[in-house]
């Protein structure tokens, strides 16, 4: 059975997140007060055609580092769901 | 004596390639050869160009799907047995992403596309790019790209200044580097930087775009003609 792994990309808090904040003033423009920031990221679900669960987080893992994002700005998480 | 041949990558995306050829056949003694993303053949080029535009759709990271086509394989190879790359806006955000050059581009401080005659400043001046300019030199070079913000960790950025590995800068029409002049937030106003063997250049101006008197500049050509001079060995 194959995996689908859930990951997130997110730029490392240390990079000014220019859409975030052009979100984040547009929901206090709304009248959302109590809202202090927002940041966007990225959501990728892969599917891994793997019946090993440890194999499948090896390649989540290696593809998250290789491709998906870019660890000099972003970090990323997943999460393995058995399909 | 034939031409040396320049290498011009073509990426689905790239839009200055045909500019960047144009700008080579400017020049006498070398020819441009245009490189397809599919390839492994670098078909003898001498020297090779990534040129700017939005390869694979800038889908993902501008520059993060480009990094492993075929042809950038080659080019990496190439890079590392010390050969001449260079890579002009989105070929600056490739060779950041292949790990040619150290550090990122992210998306410029105030949030615009910025379209733009830039002043620019050569720092380093002893580089197989830029020894036709003169140190104090201010030139006149467009920009056009949404993700110049150029980032990199403290350590790195002290490391590249260390080892004269900026090589430009944007300033104002005096070539004083003020932040005013900085226009997408980079990091110590870096507009260009190479590796540390001095044979992999990155810049996200445009010298293609100032490279003939009726395009209002001409201050692009002395890079080229750097570059050229290097690699047939005048």
């Amino acid at each position: 059975m194959p995996y689908t792994a859930k990951i997130k990309v997110t730029l490392r808090q240390s990079i000014l997140d220019v859409q975030g904040k052009a979100v984040e003033h547009a929901l206090k423009n709304l009248g959302y007060g109590t809202v202090e920031s927002a940041r966007i990221g990225k959501y990728i679900e892969v599917t891994i055609n793997e019946q090993d669960l440890l194999q499948a987080e090896r390649i989540a893992n290696e593809i998250s580092q290789k491709l998906l994002s870019n660890p000099v700005m972003e970090n990323y998480s997943f999460e393995l769901e058995h399909l | 004596m034939a031409d040396v041949l320049v290498g011009v990558v073509v990426f689905p995306g790239s839009n200055c390639d045909h500019d960047t050829e144009y700008a080579v056949a400017s020049f006498d003694g070398v020819r441009p050869v245009m490189l397809w993303h599919n390839e492994h053949d670098l078909k003898g080029a001498r020297a090779i160009i990534l040129p700017g535009g939005f390869s694979y759709g800038d889908y993902l990271r501008a520059g993060s799907i480009a990094r492993f086509s075929p042809i950038m394989q080659e080019v990496i190879e190439f890079a590392r047995k010390g050969f001449p790359v260079l890579g002009i806006c989105n070929g600056f955000q490739v060779l950041l992403e292949s790990g040619l050059l150290e550090g990122a581009l992210s998306r410029n401080r105030d949030k615009k596309f910025l379209c733009c005659q830039t002043n620019i400043r050569p720092v380093n001046c002893a580089t197989i790019f830029t020894d036709q300019y003169k140190e104090g030199d201010v030139l006149s070079i467009p920009i056009a790209h949404g993700e110049g913000n150029y980032f990199a960790p403290s350590e790195v950025i002290e490391s590249l200044e260390e080892h004269n590995q900026i090589v430009f800068k944007y300033t104002d029409g005096e070539g004083e580097v003020t932040d005013e002049a900085n226009p997408n937030g980079s990091r110590n106003n870096i507009a260009g930087i190479m590796n540390r063997q001095g044979n992999v250049l990155g810049l996200m101006p445009h010298p293609e775009r100032a490279s003939e008197k009726l395009l209002g500049s001409l201050d692009g050509r002395p890079l080229f003609e750097s570059l050229f001079h290097h690699i047939s060995g005048v």
